[in-house]
């Protein structure tokens, strides 16, 4: 896979979160156009790793490529969105109010605010403070802000957590809808069930990537009925991956 | 940088201050509350009439620098810091934004401080009263770029708190109101001639006094002018786009 279908390429990169080294020597590449699923535990090192690809994470070493540039560069600011695991939007101002702003940041049309709002399910709470929703619609908000401007990749940190099944449900088909029209799309979850929905799928613990297929690839490499079980069988097969590996604030802290 | 990104970020600081109006009340009424608790404690001596302009210069100054360095923190905290930082807001943007925002509650604040002082609590200046306010405004503007500096340098809450008494404490121990500053040892006037609060309360007891001219007070208003330029260029310096 060269770098051109890449929408993510990276390279030996090494991080700590706070004190703990997480990420130790991780290459992985992930295709443009897809539903990316990135799949793990807590604690395992996947909200690092996307730290790293929108570039507000430091990295001890390594390389990470976004879209053929640098991690974080300048120009991928209004390219690639993203969406933290809990959701980061302003709990004093109101849906609409929260969506205008990002929207002025970003320098996108104003007709954009309606569209990921109508995307996003939210028309009829626009006008509530975000802090007076629940912690499902705030993250679709979260996820509503990283919709504007539609940009090339969406890296979105466990964006489907605490919604009710039929919205995580409408919320995959939108990732894919997304992916259909071009979009490359980087999804963490913990959640094995969500695996099976994504094109393609990174399971990572302990800072390591345990394998990169697809969903039936990954079932048929290991001759498992499901993706739990799936990776229950890399796990064995992998005792280079520290059991006890100790998890770090990154996840745990905000889980 | 950019005047729209700049100016969304006031007006959006300022909407969400307008959704607490709680806030709103105890920011424009808490400092004059306490120039009237001075003034009540000082009711039968002449004390209020020399500490009273320092003070008009001390409470703003502070109360800015915790909110606008809490305002921040808070973004910091709820992570929407990190979503500005990874769009393509200039860290200028950010700061400047905040300085707006704050720098207009800051005229307000101010001016009810100066009104209630003079006009409720009787404080008498002999000078401009426009030249008194020009002076407490710039200097709760001080108090928001100090916060902003503060935050920006801070990569923990922990941090962010910890600059208050590191950057505020010490410029009130120093600025002349426990002991006259030609009074303190050479290498504290030394420094505190640095300060910018004690340039902000020389400036305004000389208002309140009228014992020096017009000139002198604008000399003293550019060095807090200076500060706050300073303040902000190395608050979008070192607000960091990348965090461990």
């Amino acid at each position: 896979m060269t770098s051109e279908t890449s929408a993510v390429v990276v390279r030996d990169l090494r991080a700590r979160r706070g004190a703990h080294p997480v990420l130790h020597g991780l290459n992985l590449t992930v295709p443009s156009g897809l539903v990316v699923g990135l799949i793990g535990p807590s604690g395992c090192g996947k909200t690092t790793l996307m730290r790293a690809i929108v570039g507000v994470q430091i990295v001890r070493s390594g390389t990470v490529t976004v879209l053929g540039r640098p991690a974080g560069s300048a120009p991928l600011r209004r390219r690639v969105g993203y969406v933290t695991q809990d959701a980061s939007v302003y709990d004093d101002l109101t849906v609409r109010q929260n969506l205008l702003y990002f929207r002025s940041v970003l320098g996108v049309p104003l007709g954009d605010v309606d569209r990921v709002i109508d995307a996003t399910d939210l028309a009829p709470y626009a006008g509530q403070l975000a802090g007076s929703l629940s912690g499902g619609q705030r993250s679709r908000v979260s996820l509503a802000g990283a919709l504007l401007g539609s940009p090339e990749l969406l890296v979105l940190d466990e964006p489907t957590v605490g919604l009710d099944p039929v919205l995580r449900v409408e919320l995959w088909s939108l990732f894919h809808r997304l992916a259909a029209a071009g979009t490359s799309l980087l999804v963490s979850s913990h959640v094995m069930d969500e695996a099976s929905r994504c094109d393609r799928l990174l399971l990572m613990r302990g800072g390591e990537i345990l394998a990169d297929d697809t969903p039936a690839g990954l079932l048929g490499t290991t001759g498992t009925p499901d993706i739990e079980a799936a990776f229950l069988a890399l796990i064995a097969s992998h005792p280079s991956v520290d059991d006890t590996f100790p998890a770090g604030p990154t996840d745990a802290g905000h889980s | 940088m950019n005047p729209r990104r700049t100016l969304a970020t006031a007006g959006r600081v300022l909407t969400q201050i307008r959704h607490d109006p709680r806030t709103v009340v105890l920011l424009l009424a808490v400092p004059s509350l306490l120039i009237g608790l001075l003034a009540w404690i000082f009711s039968d001596t002449r004390v209020f009439d020399t500490v009273g302009p320092a003070m008009i210069a001390l409470f703003p100054f502070t109360i800015m620098f915790v909110v606008t360095s809490i305002t921040t923190l808070r973004e910091r905290r709820t992570g929407t810091l990190e979503r500005l930082l990874s769009m393509p807001l200039g860290k200028g943007d950010f700061i400047l934004g905040y300085t707006l925002a704050f720098g207009l509650l800051a005229v307000l604040q101010s001016s009810i401080a100066v009104g209630f002082s003079v006009w409720v609590c009787g404080l008498e200046i002999q000078g401009s009263i426009w030249l008194l306010l020009a002076v407490a405004v710039a200097d709760a503007i001080l108090g928001t770029t100090l916060g902003l500096l503060a935050s920006a340098f801070a990569r923990t809450e922990f941090q962010v708190v910890q600059f208050m008494p590191l950057l505020v404490f010490p410029q009130i121990l120093l600025c002349g109101i426990f002991l006259p500053r030609d009074q303190l040892p050479d290498a504290l006037q030394a420094v505190s001639d640095w300060l910018p609060l004690s340039h902000a309360v020389d400036a305004l007891r000389a208002v309140a006094t009228d014992s020096q001219d017009a000139a002198y007070v604008a000399g003293e208003l550019l060095i807090i002018g200076a500060w706050i330029v300073g303040a902000v260029v190395l608050g979008s310096i070192t607000l960091r786009r990348r965090t461990p």
